[in-house]
């Protein structure tokens, strides 16, 4: 139950400052809240609904349409492993159960250890390769038994180096200077071009 | 691009008839207005189309063939052809009710909505008849309170957008909202925020399903079991209409009216179910006399003679009325020619120094609250905070304000519910916002802006560039604590704007009847003096005061050094309502006799009264009422009184008679003829325009004989360092005695803490909710103290009259301002 951690508050107040109004903010304001804690909190929701002048009932309104965000505690790893047509005719189901077996969950529970969350999804687009996963939304293709042991194994081991923890969206992080921002002035308000069209029409005359 | 000429009316064929509607009408509402419904669920004509629900669908057809198109969301067009009842149409109609009912319990026999359903209504108009749906519904936790009052079943909601659409854009309160995605879609509020808004009863009433239901009328009676009168609410002074419904002579539930001018349909939650104090166990049935300490039972006739020989014992000077907002205005003008022009007293006031001076009120211009929302006008708030005190009229301001392009200039001392969407706040230090009124208008009107009253010269002059098109200047008392005087004096400032009109924000009930009645002291019925009037009365009143009488200040302080022999306590308790409660306590103690008229046994009444008269309430007598603006409605009996408690007016014409005079009333209509015979103003009130106005009322224009008054010309002390001025103001749930005996409202009165600004809290060094000493000249009070930063640095916020800590302690009526010391306990 965290709000957002002085770094993190003001890495938000800056991705606050790239918008005209401050409640677009919110969708990456929650990838930042579960990022730091693996899932979104009600803290950080309290969070995030001061900082950008809305209602806690409209930032949970928000997020909770995103499957992706989770409102409450999942594992360190979350494994989605697809059950559509494809990935179904290629073998996702007996996969599924294996998955189950390994691991000692059901699909939507969590490990005991706080590791691993274990669903099904729909297609993740990666049908050409079926039977296939995610971790932690980074993708693994063509899925077999063993395959499947073997992600879990690395992950316990620590060796799986290209599967960042929940909820880290990307490793490295985003920083637009001020001069590089799209303006902060909503649009029926904007009296002057913004910053980024001057510098288009600068870079189109040279 | 000649064919986008403003056009005035449109051509539209409605089912084959040709109808003019209006340029950027709506489809849906032009065919209300030319006879043919369209079905709906999410359409609501206060609140933006959002196409929900689909339920509109017709066929329309623009020169491209026709085409399903919902009707809510599509403004009409020159030469447009709509459908609303060939097979395309009937079909989609058909097939949207059979999708909505997919996951809709079929619970209607045991649902609060059944009979008066949109749902249930629609389907038997428009359904399939049958569902080819066979699998199991959506299943949800049955009805989880949204909060103290409203219940929400998302079973039955059928995701219309109307609650959290008006939670959002209506009340500015975004408390409940969609959660959740596809078919697990739900309105819910945030986890431990309950849906607390004000005006969360509005939801239960514009909900087109039984989704929200509220706790008063939770399986209390079927729509086709109810009776219903038109009336108006009576818990503030907006006048808001409302339907009052009962069943078994028992009032169970109010549903606002769109009154165009008025409330638009909405209602306060406190407006709501303040009628849950009526039906209250301790209402008096009876009169009651005082025998020892205790108020007993009697009959009328015995307390009808004790209180008249109390009457005319007394020497008319040393007789006096305080109260009277509470009563119809046929009951007030009864009372006032009583008490003036019979008994002969003129220390009479229907305001406990919580309102502002009559004179300035009904003298100075005055604006309709549809004037104070002029699209793109300026309203300037010097009064209290509208969200507390007016609900009504706050979700009127709000929308002028948020979808009208109103700019609002708040000079209060402190933030209000309607800051968030101010152009300016301004807030003085308490007692000088007539400062800052003299320097707001000097720069508006092309002077020099220069710092007043602690706001900087830079605030001052940016809010003067933002006064524009028509002005409405809002007044009343923003706090308790500094004397009416100050207001006047501003509100006298602020009248040099040009084209500037005023709309008072007194709050109690039927207080502008009062004031139009002549309840107060110096003035006669229909906005006249005593000196100005006393012609006019002389055949109807067997006399009229000769000398200005007392204001309730007066009257207590002489009550308290002896010289008031009786007090009639019209419906009113200064010991909780009057601004000084060491005066109001001390004039109790000290005055020998005192009559009341009420409904319930206030604190006052316990105290001190001598004969109690069991007076009939709202929803049990006929009359009508005084808005803000002067506008007169209906107020209609629906149910029998309690026991033999009777009108205020009967009571009247009772003591009138046993002191020897009739004062010629025999029915509410009779004393309507006399005040529009007396009345300078009232010559329009008669039976047939009143009944013509029974939604949107009569308004009564016009000062009357009535001056303006001079500038007071306050200077409040310096304050020392070592104090913090207050600011005592009024919170929309308190310790009234009518809220204390709503079930609903009960709970809600907010447990009280003084706010300072944080500079000044730390300086005690002491935690948030500690309990601390907060000391005036003349009382004290033990409160939890925390910080606050819309409280500007300097002063101190106390709500009135809330439980337990009661505000008025610390106030001296006759300062100008009240300084407190905050310590440590
Ligand atoms: S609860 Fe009622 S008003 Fe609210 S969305 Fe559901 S059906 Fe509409
Ligand atoms: S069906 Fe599995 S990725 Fe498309
Ligand atoms: S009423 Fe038009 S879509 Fe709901």
């Amino acid at each position: 139950m965290s709000r957002f951690s002085l770094d993190n508050e003001s890495i938000a107040r800056e991705i606050i400052s790239r918008y005209p109004r401050p409640k677009s903010a919110l969708i990456p304001l929650l990838h930042l809240a579960q990022e730091q804690d693996g899932w979104v909190t009600i803290d950080a929701m309290r969070h995030i609904a001061e900082l950008t002048g809305t209602t806690p009932a409209e930032v949970m309104g928000t997020g909770s349409f995103y499957e992706m965000f989770k409102f409450h505690p999942v594992g360190r790893y979350v494994i989605n492993i697809c059950s559509n047509i494809t990935c179904q005719l290629m073998g996702a189901e007996s996969l599924l159960e294996h998955a189950e077996a390994k691991l000692g969950v059901k699909v939507g529970g969590t490990t005991a250890d706080g590791l691993f969350t274990l669903e099904d999804v729909e297609c993740i687009a990666a049908c050409t390769e079926a039977p296939a996963l995610q971790v932690n939304y980074r993708y693994r293709l063509r899925v077999t038994a063993e395959d499947f042991d073997q992600l879990v194994d690395d992950i316990r081991s620590g060796t799986a180096r290209d599967i960042p923890e929940h909820g880290t969206l990307s490793l490295v992080r985003q920083s637009i200077p001020a001069d590089r921002g799209a303006g902060i002035v909503p649009p029926e308000q904007a009296r002057e071009v913004s910053v980024w069209m001057a510098r288009n029409d600068a870079a189109e005359q040279n | 691009m000649t064919n986008t000429e403003a056009k005035t009316t449109l051509s539209v064929t409605i089912d084959g008839e040709v109808f003019e509607a209006r340029p950027g009408e709506l489809l849906i509402e032009a065919c209300e207005r030319a006879g043919t419904y369209i079905p709906r669920f999410c359409y609501h004509s206060r609140m933006k189309p959002v196409g929900m629900c689909r339920m509109c669908l017709v066929e329309v057809d623009t020169g491209r063939g026709p085409a399903l198109q919902p009707a809510c969301m599509l403004p009409c067009s020159d030469g447009m052809t709509v459908s609303t009842e060939t097979p395309g149409t009937r079909k989609v109609q058909a097939g949207i009710l059979e999708y909505l009912l997919i996951n809709h319990p079929l619970d209607c026999p045991v649902c609060d909505k059944g009979g008066e359903c949109p749902l249930q209504d629609q389907t038997v108009a428009y359904g399939p008849g049958e569902s080819r749906f066979v699998e199991e519904k959506r299943h949800y936790e049955k009805p989880i309170p949204i909060n103290d009052n409203v219940f929400l079943d998302r079973e039955r909601c059928i995701l219309c957008d109307r609650c959290t659409r008006f939670a959002d854009t209506v009340a500015g309160d975004k408390l409940i909202h969609f959660m959740d995605r596809g078919n697990n879609t739900q309105v819910n509020t945030f986890p431990d925020e309950p849906f607390a808004s004000y005006f969360s009863g509005n939801t239960v009433q514009i909900c087109p399903v039984g989704a929200l239901t509220a706790r008063p009328y939770r399986f209390k009676a079927r729509p086709w079991d109810l009776d219903e009168t038109v009336s108006t609410a009576w818990t503030d002074s907006a006048g808001a209409r409302v339907a009052v419904q009962s069943s078994r002579d028992k009032v169970i539930r109010l549903l606002g009216i769109d009154s165009d001018p008025v409330n638009w349909g909405w209602l306060s939650d406190k407006e709501r179910f303040a009628f849950e104090a009526l039906n209250s166990d301790d209402r008096l049935t009876a009169p009651l006399t005082r025998v020892g300490d205790h108020l007993v039972p009697t009959g009328w006739s015995t307390a009808l003679e004790r209180a008249v020989s109390l009457l005319s014992d007394a020497d008319p000077d040393r007789v006096a009325v305080i109260g009277g907002a509470r009563l119809t205005n046929e009951s007030q003008y009864a009372w006032a020619k009583l008490a003036k022009g019979v008994i002969g007293t003129d220390n009479v006031d229907s305001q406990l120094a919580d309102g502002l001076d009559p004179e300035l009120v009904l003298g100075l211009p005055r604006a309709t609250i549809d004037e104070a929302c002029t699209p793109g006008g300026t309203i300037i708030l010097c009064g209290p905070d509208p969200k507390e005190e007016i609900g009504s009229l706050y979700l009127r301001l709000r929308h002028a304000v948020v979808h009208d392009d109103a700019r609002l200039i708040e000079l209060t001392p402190t933030a209000t519910g309607l800051s968030p969407v101010a152009a300016h706040s301004l807030h003085p230090r308490p007692g000088e916002v007539a400062d800052l009124a003299r320097a707001l208008v000097e720069a508006a009107n092309g002077g020099p802006a220069v710092s007043a009253a602690g706001v900087s010269a830079e605030e001052i002059s940016s809010a003067a560039v933002a006064i524009d098109g028509s002005v409405t200047i809002i007044i009343g008392r923003a706090s308790l604590a500094e004397s009416a005087d100050c207001v006047t004096d501003a509100a006298l400032q602020l009248a040099a704007l040009p084209g500037s009109r005023f709309l008072s924000a007194l709050r109690r009930g039927n207080i502008h009847g009062a004031l139009d009645s002549g309840l107060a002291p110096g003035l006669l019925p229909g906005r006249t003096t005593i000196e100005a009037g006393a012609a006019r009365f002389a055949d109807a009143w067997p006399s009229t005061p000769a000398s200005r009488g007392l204001d309730t200040a007066g009257i207590l302080a002489a009550a308290a050094d002896g010289r008031i022999d009786v007090l009639v306590l019209l419906g009113s308790d200064p010991i909780n309502d009057f601004a000084g409660r060491p005066l109001a306590a001390a004039a109790l103690e000290t005055v020998p006799n005192v009559i009341a008229l009420d409904m319930l046994v206030n604190d006052s009444i316990a105290m001190a009264a001598d004969v109690v008269l069991a007076a009939s309430g709202a929803t049990e007598s006929a009359g009508t009422f005084t808005n803000l603006e002067g506008r007169i409605s209906v107020c209609r009996q629906r149910v029998t009184p309690p026991g033999t408690a009777r009108a205020d007016w009967m009571i009247a014409s009772e003591i009138a008679r046993r002191l020897g005079f009739d004062l010629g009333f025999d029915s509410v209509e009779s004393i309507r003829a006399e005040i529009a015979a007396v009345s300078v103003v009232h010559s329009g009130l008669d039976e047939k325009a009143l009944a013509e106005a029974l939604v949107d009322g009569l308004l009564i224009g016009g000062s009357g004989d009535i001056m303006v008054p001079g500038v007071v010309g306050v200077s409040p002390s310096a304050h020392d360092a070592y104090s913090l001025r207050l600011v005592a103001s009024r919170s929309m749930y308190d310790d009234g005695v009518a809220l204390r005996n709503s079930p609903s409202s009960r709970g809600l009165a907010r447990s009280v803490t003084l706010r300072l600004n944080p500079t000044d809290f730390d300086k005690i060094g002491v935690d948030r909710g500690t309990v601390v000493r907060t000391e005036s000249a003349v009382g004290r009070l033990l409160v939890p103290v925390e910080p606050d930063p819309g409280v500007p640095v300097g002063s101190a916020v106390l709500p009135w009259a809330a439980p337990g800590s009661p505000a008025n302690t610390l106030i001296d009526p006759f300062s100008t301002v009240t300084d407190v010391r905050v310590e440590r306990a």
